[in-house]
């Protein structure tokens, strides 16, 4: 019989093979991590919504069909959290807003929906930044999430309810999204795995949607081995997203291999210039100093491009949302402003008291780059410049496996820092939009911890879909970190 | 750039937005901050490159058009913030 805490201590595809050799029920495994939301949702409110009896029903839903001899994937009656931006059907869908505060979805996301046809049971709804439109976690209409590392700082964002749960060990593994780092700069300030497939391996149906061309949904867990399980079960074609990938080559966990003997790094050199804390630059480093170690073939070199990343990004991020968010208006779903004159005027109120400022902020930049007269100036001209960063990319994948590089230039911030001023939070997205400009994969993983014991996140690059070079290399890295990888106080 | 009255007006107008007069100074001071910080890309030369919409070379995706939802009107409408029986409700357009 396992304890709580032992069941706890297990990862996703270690509680799964338990559960599936019947040594741990699928209800003991969601009634230890219940416990565990119990203890630590007071301090961090990594969760919007827990569904404490529905999870439990559903877990003795699977250990009956377990029972019955039934065996759906190896994550079968594991108990994971879901981002609140993917849809579930009748099951409270905010995407952190106002907005959407009383949203009960009538469909099922297709990531979402390929976890439950394996058998996971779901825990409940993790808080984000509205609209998945921030770095920290703070612009939730359901209140901030904090670190389960110290509770003064932020957990990263928008997935910062995903990674805070994943750390503080309140879910066994979870869903996150990326638009523009959303997944890894979390994972990275949580101290937690995350990966951002390629652009199109998984449906994006059911995504509440922020920017159309960047937005991709993926796994935040313990370690890659569960990253790559997870992503093995929500990848693949769909035919409710014209976008989505029509590939066979999603079988994952074979990637997990230790051996990068013979494989090419490229560590950009201009990613370490200015504005990187010490400590992240000398954590990322000696990481690439162990892959050389371990026999992989390390070099530095100018990906070049660097400081044009950002300002493209904003431009067709915000462009991209002023177009989807045009479809919450206050009449189909969600709140709708009490008082108005006409309806252009429950438009503008209804918007405008239901979205939050970054939102709104962001909206407002979209509709002006989107604006006759503006248009080519800068909507078409970052469009031009993402080709140039896209070139710069394939340049450097013609001699690298691997493009190793921070996932943020600091670990996690104190609360309240970048709340002034956007554009120096905007800034900390230097290396990771990159990535979603050019569609291709990157895993977030912990390389080492600074000065105040935080985090620090390594980022692995591979090519478009590649993620089995970036699962093997961030496996290989893993083994030889075991015994310095530490977990969040709350952990336990 | 420098943002006008007029501009954030209108972008407000095109955003569906209203803004109240403090709101209308901050968005002007947001809105102009960015964009001098996004003139950056103007150091680049791109008049030779084609702007990339999508990152992959994508077509379109066809099907043979066959309904495959069922109606699902009544559980849509219970998110509707007014409705009648089986319609929205909506301030009068015209």
């Amino acid at each position: 019989m396992y304890s709580s805490k032992e069941i706890r201590n297990l990862t996703a595809v270690e509680l799964g093979k338990k559960i599936a050799d019947k040594e741990i029920t699928s209800v003991q495994a969601t009634k230890a991590y219940l416990e565990q939301i119990e203890n630590t949702e007071k301090d961090i409110n990594a969760y919007i919504t827990v569904m404490a009896e529905k999870a439990l029903e559903r877990a003795e839903f699977i250990d009956k069909k377990i029972a019955e001899g039934e065996n759906w994937s190896n994550l079968m009656g594991v108990p994971m959290a879901i981002k609140d931006v993917l849809c579930m059907k009748d099951t409270l869908t905010s995407c952190g807003s106002k907005i959407l505060g009383n949203f009960y979805p009538t469909y099922t996301s297709t990531a979402v929906e390929n976890l439950l046809n394996a058998g996971v049971v779901v825990l409940g709804k993790t808080n984000m930044d509205e609209f998945a439109m921030g770095s920290t976690t703070e612009s939730s209409y359901f209140g901030a999430t904090k670190n389960p590392w110290d509770l003064n700082r932020v957990p990263g964002g928008s997935s910062g309810g995903s990674a805070a749960a994943v750390a503080a060990n309140s879910c066994a593994a979870a869903l996150g999204t990326d638009t523009g780092g959303s997944i890894r700069q979390p994972a990275s300030f949580c101290g937690i795995t995350g990966i951002k497939p390629t652009y199109g391996r998984v449906s994006r149906y059911g995504q509440i949607a922020y920017g159309s061309s960047l937005d991709q949904i993926g796994p935040m867990a313990k370690d890659i081995t569960d990253c790559a399980a997870i992503l093995e079960i929500i990848s693949g074609h769909d035919c409710k997203d014209s976008t989505s990938a029509d590939r066979n080559d999603t079988d994952f966990t074979s990637a997990l291999e230790n051996n990068v003997k013979g494989m090419k790094i490229g560590v950009p050199k201009d990613y370490f210039l200015d504005g990187i804390d010490e400590d992240v630059k000398t954590n990322v480093l000696a990481a690439a100093e162990k892959f050389r170690e371990l026999g992989a073939e390390v070099e530095y070199f100018d990906l070049g491009m660097v400081k044009y990343a950002i300002p493209a990004y904003y431009i067709i991020a915000c462009a991209e949302a002023s177009s989807n968010l045009e479809r919450f208006d206050g009449v189909k779903y969600g709140y709708r402003t009490p008082k108005f004159t006409d309806l252009n005027d429950m438009y503008k109120k209804t918007r405008s008291k239901g979205f939050g400022d970054e939102v709104k902020r962001r909206i407002m930049l979209g509709s002006f780059v989107l604006s006759s007269g503006y248009f080519d100036a800068y909507y078409v001209k970052a469009l031009r410049v993402k080709a140039l960063i896209k070139q710069a990319f394939d340049k450097a994948f013609e001699k690298y496996d691997i493009i190793l590089s921070p996932v943020a230039p600091t670990t996690a911030l104190k609360i309240g820092e970048s709340l002034s001023d956007p554009i120096k939070m905007y800034l900390g997205d230097v290396y990771t939009v990159s990535i979603n400009l050019t569609g291709i994969p990157a895993v977030s993983l912990p390389c080492g911890y600074d000065k105040d014991g935080l985090p620090v996140g390594l980022q692995l690059m591979a090519q478009t879909f590649n993620e089995k070079a970036a699962i093997k290399a961030a496996y290989s890295f893993e083994q030889s970190f075991k015994d310095n990888l530490r977990h969040s106080p709350m952990y336990e | 750039m420098q943002i006008s009255d007029d501009m954030i007006k209108y972008v407000a107008e095109l955003a569906k937005l209203e803004l109240s007069d403090e709101n209308k100074e901050q968005a002007k001071k947001d809105m102009s901050d960015m964009l001098e910080y996004v003139n950056t890309l103007n150091e680049l030369d791109t008049s030779e490159i084609e702007p990339m919409s999508h990152c992959f070379p994508v077509s379109n995706v066809l099907r043979d058009d066959v309904v495959t939802n069922g109606n699902d009107r009544d559980n849509m409408l219970l998110n509707a913030p007014e409705k009648s029986e089986d319609s929205y409700i909506v301030p009068k357009t015209f």
